[in-house]
């Protein structure tokens, strides 16, 4: 499925989308938005090959957890097409990006923008933090750390059937803090897995702060290559870099594109906020405001209409 | 006399891997602690080496389910699910994939100590939703586990016996049932792993005291069949004993205990396990006699809920027989 729009014009738009949702809804990822936006719309407008979806554009209520009495229990990865040999298989292993990566499914037509406004609402499937049955979604990673070794099983096996289809992985760089991360690309290394490839977004940040303020990473891409993985680093915002990085040969080993990013590209604003850039939430309606106008004029629209308090 | 068999998982697990190509083989570096390295030297394309991180064994093993495959993932029971944990929830449990823990070394069963016995494993796997669990007690049933484990829809976890195992059974697991070895009327024993072969240990003792035993023999414990273990409560005169290779919080006591409870039966209940402690190094008789796991144990356990003393000692249950438990009950006996 290939969309009519430039990836640019999809950044744009998932970065607009996250924008106007959180001024209206006091707070929000934004600053996922910002240094994910290339990412996201590049995976999906360009570098995988998915199928049309399967699930209904306007997601279905959350319809119960999976269990032996819930014979009809789907995951969200529908949106993402169907499961067949020829099709990549995407997980988005920092689960708190989902509502960028809702912006990404509406920015690619695969899901209607009233999904959005299910976000975070008691009984809807579009859940804050991106749960199995949410949009797009096909496992839990809500636990940091677990996408790329789920990534590393589902691609080895993928291979062993014949499958033509790729795994890919979208990372954040606060997951290399967890020691599984590194198990996994060992393990993937170590068992040649190479239709594996994994998409990271080091933005520096994570929930505390800046990253070398709360625990030091040091140099990933040469642990990356030390473990096992080809890993190639460039700029998140550079989709020439991102295209170039993704055709890296990788014969016997999995591909780790380290897309160093900026967590407030596009919305210099959130620059006043940094290092507490995780969630954003607005300190007083003043703020809010001043956000609101100052952010709708550096993504080219006009400011957010906001309902009174 | 029993017969002891040498390795039963070793064949069993062979038989069965080269008959159904999408069971996979999984080790964490403990593959001939675990009898499949004979599998691995003869079928390395269905064996994978996961190395000493199972983190990422876990959730590697749920993305090679949602590939349609069912593995199988051999370690020491311990290493199944206290590391892991968050990986056996988020990638294995909830999503309900055909993941297959054969966990080694239950309980007391090795002189590795605190690191290496899974003393709490059915308390955590009996809370966790979708998680089924299977034990196996003799050679019999580590010889049915692989099949018994592979016909469940979702993950499962085994507690499985290694080395030389006695076989005190003649027929398969049958996944959801229970054993009924012994089916007296004055006291209901409940037994589950290595303590049945403690309960036979003491049947002729028991009988020539003059205690008719009613003597179940669980290895399904989740799910768990209430309805035929109430009928078994409400066919003894007395009360229930139970003695188990585990914790005596959240294991087959505490189950045995949670069905009474919720069914309003008012008869006494004794539960005999490693009793709030963690046990240290040691072979398998010294630390039943000491961690009071053994027959003379589940002896004293009877009294208690007879209200009688049988003068049973501990000589005489050292000298004692056991033969094998064929599939007709006398009703007499142990």
């Amino acid at each position: 499925m290939r969309n009519n729009r430039s990836t640019e014009d999809i950044a744009m738009g998932i970065r607009r989308r996250v924008f106007e949702h959180s001024m209206r809804n006091n707070g929000g990822y934004l600053s996922q938005a910002c240094s994910a936006a290339e990412q996201l719309a590049f995976l999906y407008n360009e570098a995988l090959n998915l199928g049309e979806p399967v699930l209904p554009a306007v997601p279905r209520p959350f319809a119960g957890v999976p269990s032996a009495s819930n014979p009809d229990y789907v995951t969200g990865a529908g949106y993402n097409g169907p499961f067949e040999p020829q099709f990549d298989r995407l997980f988005i292993a920092p689960a708190h990006y989902a509502l960028v990566a809702y912006a990404t499914l509406i920015e690619t037509g695969r899901m209607d923008a009233e999904g959005l406004e299910m976000f975070n609402k008691d009984g809807s499937s579009v859940e804050m933090i991106g749960a199995e049955h949410s949009p797009g979604m096909e496992v839990h990673n809500g636990t940091l750390g677990i996408g790329l070794s789920t990534g590393a099983g589902l691609a080895w096996g993928r291979k062993r059937r014949g499958d033509t289809g790729q795994v890919c992985v979208f990372m954040s760089d606060g997951e290399v803090q967890e020691g599984q991360t590194w198990e996994a690309v060992q393990a993937a290394a170590h068992h040649g897995i190479d239709n594996l490839w994994a998409l990271m977004d080091v933005n520096d940040q994570q929930c505390d702060g800046a990253m070398s303020s709360v625990m030091e990473v040091r140099d990933i891409a040469a642990k990356f290559r030390a473990f096992g993985a080809v890993c190639v680093e460039i700029d998140a915002h550079d989709l020439g870099a991102l295209r170039q990085a993704k055709a890296e040969p990788h014969e016997g080993q999995p591909l780790i594109i380290l897309a160093r990013s900026s967590p407030t590209q596009g919305m210099s604003f959130l620059q006043k906020r940094f290092p507490r850039l995780h969630y954003v939430r607005f300190k007083s309606n003043e703020e809010r405001a001043e956000m609101n106008v100052s952010i709708a004029a550096e993504l080219g629209i006009a400011p957010i209409e906001l309902e009174a308090h | 006399m029993v017969e002891m068999v040498n390795r039963p998982y070793a064949s069993a697990f062979e038989a069965f891997a080269v008959k159904n190509p999408d069971v996979l083989c999984l080790s964490a570096d403990l593959t001939s602690s675990c009898e499949i390295d004979g599998f691995r030297d003869r079928h390395p394309d269905q064996f994978l080496s996961l190395g000493m991180a199972e983190q990422n064994m876990m959730s590697f093993a749920g993305g090679l389910g949602l590939a349609g495959y069912r593995p199988f993932l051999h370690s020491f029971g311990v290493f199944l699910y206290r590391r892991p944990y968050d990986q056996l929830m988020a990638s294995v449990a909830y999503p309900r994939r055909k993941v297959r823990l054969m966990g080694f070394l239950p309980g007391i069963t090795t002189p590795g100590g605190m690191t290496h016995q899974a003393i709490e494993d059915i308390a955590v796997m009996r809370s966790i939703p979708n998680m089924s669990i299977l034990e196996t007690g003799d050679a019999t049933e580590v010889e049915s586990i692989c099949e018994a484990a592979d016909s469940i829809d979702g993950p499962v976890y085994c507690r499985v016996l290694r080395g030389s195992v006695p076989r005190l059974f003649d027929s398969p697991i049958k996944v959801g049932e229970m054993r009924e070895l012994a089916l007296g009327e004055d006291v209901l024993v409940v037994t589950s792993g290595i303590a049945t072969e403690e309960a036979l240990r003491a049947r002729d003792a028991l009988s020539k005291a003059g205690v008719a035993v009613r003597h179940l023999h669980i290895h399904t414990i989740k799910p768990f069949n209430e309805q035929a273990l109430l009928d078994h409560i409400g066919s003894v005169r007395t009360g229930v004993v139970v003695l188990e290779n585990h914790l005596i919080t959240g294991g087959v006591g505490s189950l045995v205990a949670e069905i009474m409870a919720d069914n309003g039966v008012g008869k006494p209940l004794v539960r005999l396990g490693l009793n709030d402690t963690y046990a240290h190094g040691g072979s398998k008789p010294y630390l039943m006699k000491h961690y009071g796991l053994d027959a003379g144990a589940l002896v004293r356990g009877i009294e208690r809920v007879m209200g009688i003393s049988t003068g049973i000692d501990d000589e005489a249950l050292a000298t004692a027989r056991i033969d094998a438990v064929h599939s007709l009950v006398k009703a007499e006996a142990l």
